[in-house]
């Protein structure tokens, strides 16, 4: 209608058959109308804020309960199908909206007191001289009202930025003093700390570490709070508790697992050479270190910190024989003085140790110190070696949790015995008793060789002593028997006893732990022995008998054919006869089938043959053979004479599968069918005598002819295809690898060497050129100077032509 | 005629101080055949001087493999000179005319021998026996015998047996080689091993292994370095703790 309001949509062509719908638009009307729209639409409308927050005005219920509420609600929320799967994504914590791990983050900047942090911010003044901009007029403004009459004259901007810069540097150095008397402080502290710690370790070592504790800033009490909820213990449902037939299984699972492995071992060695022998099990045994000390319940402490212990050792087996002289050294002097302490000492185990021990014992104790240790010891002499042992004994047998310690000097031939005292098992956390122990082992070895070859072995104390050892100073003792054996290679008598009374006590060092390889060695030294040495007397042919007895146990598992072991205990058999001259088997070297040393095992008295008992044999009368009567020397022979044939039973049941078995006890079962008194012995003895023999005989018969291992057939030799690479086509690469690198080499560098010709070709084009526009340019300015200058001339010339003429006009 | 010990000492020198300067060597025949037939190590020493004789002059000496077979007792591998015995074995053995049987027996009296010897001893006999296989291929039956009966209830060697070619050995194998694959020096089985293969061409050298002597094995079973190996895994229960001991059985600790 009105004509203003109207919008006509023109239209350029006008195009047939189509109906204009949109030629005349009212755009006022139109808004007019939808602002009246909305309007009605928003009149019913009444827009209200809903808290839906769980239960915000509700007042019974207390706020914790509302959190917690509110919380399961939210988690409830979250927890939707697709989290399901997602296990390790924990959800952000919050403190008052800001992430807890942001928090953290920025706490650990401001808390740092480094130089490079402050570097970071600015100060004030700094800002402002640099971005006040025309530094003076702003500050005179800026500081008018507060700054004193002096400083009302306006230093210039240079003036200004020295003042910043002197004052900063000021400050720096400033603050490097305060820290370097801090650290000075700090020192002189733990200095002072560790003077008096000395002092105090022995007796109160719980109070020092309070104090320890106490020296330290004390932390945050909200931090504590934190870190023990962090690091509470959440109760978790225990494995079952096994009973002993489960326990019973694993264990011979273990075993038999470990048997395996060992049978591999052995016949790896056997049947491939090539393959080599170093398997070690899966379990974590091949460490000797750990295996030796699984077994001691003495180092049953020591959970999950192995690895220390193994550089700790390595480091130790350095110092040990520092510390060994060290120690003898001090031994020297103060045996005096010890000597009246003992007894003493033996009472009060809390008594500090004299002062002349005071070196030793800090050295100990600064080791110790690191881990707050509780050990405590004392050392003492003893002159008298036997009186030691006494000692020792009811001591062993009062206090087990106590573990008398005890060395011989090293190479002293009347051996002072230092001996110490640790109760620490349960308390010790920390390696330095296990470094100490190890030292404690060389002196310990020593002892029981010196036990050994005592007159009176005291084999007991031994037994006792041998629970704690282990083999990491194994070698050494090789090395000793390698040196006695060169020493007393001649008289091979000598080399039988000293190597049986060391042998007896490595007995059971022996079976403990020991690597193949020692104890091949001792094997050797034992085949020498009982093939070489000369049978005298009783004493020996019951060393013998030990010896076979330790031969048999090392090959009980690997069934290794030892003919000395048969051919001892043929011997033995042999000078169990009474003399005779028909035969039918021959002993071999140690034996001799005449000679005076025969009938040593011959028994005729009838009353002694049948008062016989089975008795076990003391190790004893090894060394020391008492001044018994006929009697019982007879019942001792008859009782190696039961050895043997229990011997002989065990390595009949060993070697059966041997396929010369026969042969191999042929001699045997001679002496025992043809030329044994058989009924004479007591009944006892026929038994033992008929075990061997049944043992003996009903092996079966079997001998299946050799037949070599086939050969691997020799595979033909084939032309198969060479392949080669082809890298650039058209070219064919022929020669080694080597030859063609060269070739491609050379190749690369010719394809280099055009290029940078072509460079330079064209480096040098465009010089020229560059110079031809120069020389060009210069040529058109000479010519463009030369053309003005013309024109000039020409303009002179015209002008005062001009001249000219007008003068002659006039 | 002599005492032992003067009869040995004079046995040792005769091969290079009294032969080489005797006109009339052969005049040494009787007493060196008194002596051969003395036996035990005396026969041994007298070996040498027969060689020489029988090599250089001419002696023809009946039944000389069958003296040296019955030479063969345990004791050979024990007495002291055991190499100067070896070294002159392997040389009549080293004729290639002898008769299959004679070697076989050899080697089968030899091998049953080695089943009471020491190790060192072991060491050098198991190379000589496989060389003897080198040198008469027809032994070689002894080892490998493929179309033999399956199973034998008797070893068909006669070890009794003075005469070599009635001993049997041929119709046997050398289950004491095999059975010495089990000996307990690792070496000794490596080397016993060696028979169940069959043989390289080459012969093997012998000669520095007659003169070794247990203290060299010793030696160097020191220096050899080992692996370290975990082997026992029982624990431990003081010196005659352990279960089934044969020590607890038949000793006690006082």
């Amino acid at each position: 209608s009105n004509p203003f309001e109207v919008k006509v949509n023109r239209q350029k062509f006008n195009i047939l058959g189509r109906k204009t719908k949109n030629d005349v638009g009212l755009p006022g009307v139109s808004r007019s109308k939808a602002i009246k729209k909305v309007r009605a639409h928003k009149k019913e409308r009444t827009n209200v804020f809903k808290d839906k927050r769980f239960g915000e005005y509700n007042t019974k219920i207390s706020p914790e309960e509302k959190m917690i509420r509110r919380f399961t609600l939210e988690r409830q929320q979250n927890y939707g199908k697709k989290n399901i799967y997602n296990l390790n994504e924990d959800e952000e914590l919050t403190h008052y909206g800001q992430s807890l791990a942001e928090i953290e983050k920025l706490n650990d900047i401001v808390d740092s007191d480094s130089d490079t942090e402050e570097r970071g911010t600015l100060s004030a003044e700094l800002t402002s001289a640099h971005f006040g901009g025309g530094g003076g007029l702003l500050r005179k403004k800026a500081s008018s009202g507060q700054q004193d009459e002096e400083e009302e004259k306006p230093k210039s901007r240079k003036e200004l930025i020295e003042e910043m810069i002197a004052k900063s540097k000021q400050e720096k150095q400033e603050r490097q003093t305060r820290r370097e008397s801090a650290l000075e402080l700090t020192e002189k502290l733990d200095n002072d700390w560790k003077e008096i710690q000395t002092l105090i370790a022995r007796k109160t070592p719980k109070s020092e570490r309070k104090e320890k504790e106490a020296e330290k800033p004390k932390p945050d009490e909200y931090d504590m709070i934190v870190r023990e909820l962090g690091f509470e213990m959440k109760a978790k449902p225990s494995e079952r508790m096994k009973t002993e037939e489960e326990l019973a299984k694993e264990e011979q699972a273990r075993l038999q697992k470990l048997e395996a492995d060992r049978l591999r071992r052995m016949r790896g060695t056997d049947e491939q050479a090539n393959k080599k022998p170093s398997h070690v099990s899966a379990d974590d045994l091949a460490d000797g270190f750990v295996l030796d000390t699984d077994d001691r319940r003495l180092l049953s402490y020591k959970d999950g910190k192995i690895n220390i212990e193994n550089e700790e050792e390595e480091e130790k087996e350095g110092e040990e024989e520092e510390e060994d002289d060290e120690e003898e050294g001090e031994k020297e002097d103060n045996e005096n003085e010890e000597e009246s302490e003992e007894e003493s000492a033996n009472e009060d185990e809390e008594d500090v140790a004299a002062d002349s021990h005071s070196d030793l014992e800090s050295d100990l104790e600064s080791e110790e110190e690191a881990a707050g240790n509780k050990e405590q010891k004392k050392h003492k002499t003893n002159e008298n070696e036997s009186q030691n042992v006494e000692e020792l004994d009811p001591k062993m047998e009062a206090a087990k949790s106590e573990l008398p310690y005890t060395f011989a000097g090293k190479r002293r031939i009347d051996p002072c015995c230092l001996q110490g005292n640790m109760y620490s098992e349960k308390k010790a956390n920390n390696f330095n008793i296990l470094c100490f122990l190890q030292k404690l082992v060389g002196f310990l070895l020593e002892y029981i060789g010196e036990l050994a070859t005592l007159d009176l072995p005291e084999l007991r104390t031994i037994d006792k002593l041998v629970l704690f050892m282990y083999m990491k100073l194994f070698r050494l003792l090789i090395k000793d028997f390698k040196l006695c054996y060169d020493s007393a290679q001649f008289p091979l008598q000598s080399v039988f006893s000293v190597g049986f009374d060391s042998m007896n006590a490595l007995r059971e060092l022996d079976e403990n732990g020991i690597k193949k390889c020692y104890s091949k060695l001792i094997q050797k030294f034992q085949i020498n022995t009982l093939q070489e040495c000369r049978i005298t007397t009783l004493q020996d042919v019951i060393k013998g008998l030990f010896i076979c007895c330790l031969f048999l146990e090392y090959v009980s598992l690997s069934r290794r054919f030892v003919p000395e072991l048969i051919n001892f205990l043929l011997g033995v058999l042999h000078i169990s006869l009474p003399k005779k001259q028909a035969q039918g088997y021959t002993v071999v070297h140690p034996f001799t089938p005449v000679g005076k040393n025969l009938e040593l095992l011959l028994v005729c008295d009838k009353k002694d043959l049948e008062s016989w008992q089975k008795q076990n044999l003391p190790l004893s009368i090894v060394t020391r053979l008492k001044e018994t009567s006929r009697t019982e020397m007879n019942h001792i022979r008859l009782s190696c004479l039961a050895l043997c044939f229990d011997l002989i039973k065990k390595c009949a049941a060993l070697y059966e599968s041997l396929p010369s078995f026969h042969e191999i006890m042929h001699p045997v079962r001679i002496v025992l069918t043809q030329h044994m008194p058989v009924n004479e012995y007591p009944e006892k003895m026929q038994e033992w005598y008929h075990f061997a023999l049944k043992e003996l005989e009903n092996k079966v018969k079997h001998y299946a002819p050799l037949i070599c291992e086939k050969k691997k057939p020799v595979p033909l030799k084939q032309y198969t295809p060479r392949i080669v690479k082809v890298l650039e086509f058209g070219k064919k690469l022929t020669g080694s690898k080597k030859e063609q690198e060269r070739k491609q080499l050379i190749q690369k560098h010719k394809r280099e060497l055009k290029g940078a010709i072509r460079e330079i070709r064209k480096d040098n084009q465009f010089l020229a050129r560059m110079q031809l526009s120069e020389i060009m340019e210069r040529d058109s300015a000479r010519k463009r100077k030369v053309k003005e200058l013309l024109g000039s001339l020409a303009t002179q010339e015209g002008e005062w032509k001009a001249m000219k003429r007008k003068k002659g006009k006039n | 005629q002599l005492p032992t010990g003067l009869y040995k000492k004079v046995l040792i020198i005769l091969h290079d101080s009294i032969l080489p300067y005797m006109n009339e060597p052969t005049l040494m025949i009787d007493f060196l055949t008194v002596a051969y037939g003395i036996g035990g190590a005396i026969s041994l020493l007298a070996l040498n001087g027969l060689f020489i004789l029988i090599h250089q002059h001419n002696l023809e000496y009946p039944d000389f493999y069958k003296k040296l077979y019955s030479l063969l007792d345990p004791s050979i591998y024990h007495v002291k000179y055991r190499a100067r015995f070896f070294h002159l074995t392997d040389l009549f053995l080293s004729s290639s005319h002898l008769p299959a049987y004679l070697v076989a027996a050899f080697i089968k009296r030899l091998s049953r021998l080695a089943l009471t010897a020491p190790p060192e001893a072991l060491l050098m006999v198991i190379p000589f026996i496989c060389n003897l296989f080198r040198r008469h291929p027809a032994c070689k039956v002894l080892v490998h015998r493929p179309n033999g009966p399956e199973d034998m209830s008797e070893d068909p060697y006669v070890m009794e047996e003075e005469e070599p070619s009635k001993s049997r050995a041929l119709e046997s194998s050398l289950w004491e080689i095999q059975s010495l694959q089990n000996h307990y020096h690792p070496d000794v089985a490596k080397a016993a091993a060696i028979l169940n293969q069959s043989l390289p061409e080459m012969e093997d050298d012998i000669s520095g292994l007659l003169e070794l002597t247990a203290y060299e094995l010793f030696d160097k079973e020191v220096k050899k370095k080992a692996v370290d190996v975990p082997l026992e895994f029982e624990q431990v229960r003081g010196l005659f703790g352990k279960k089934n001991d044969i020590f607890a059985e038949h000793f006690a600790l006082d």
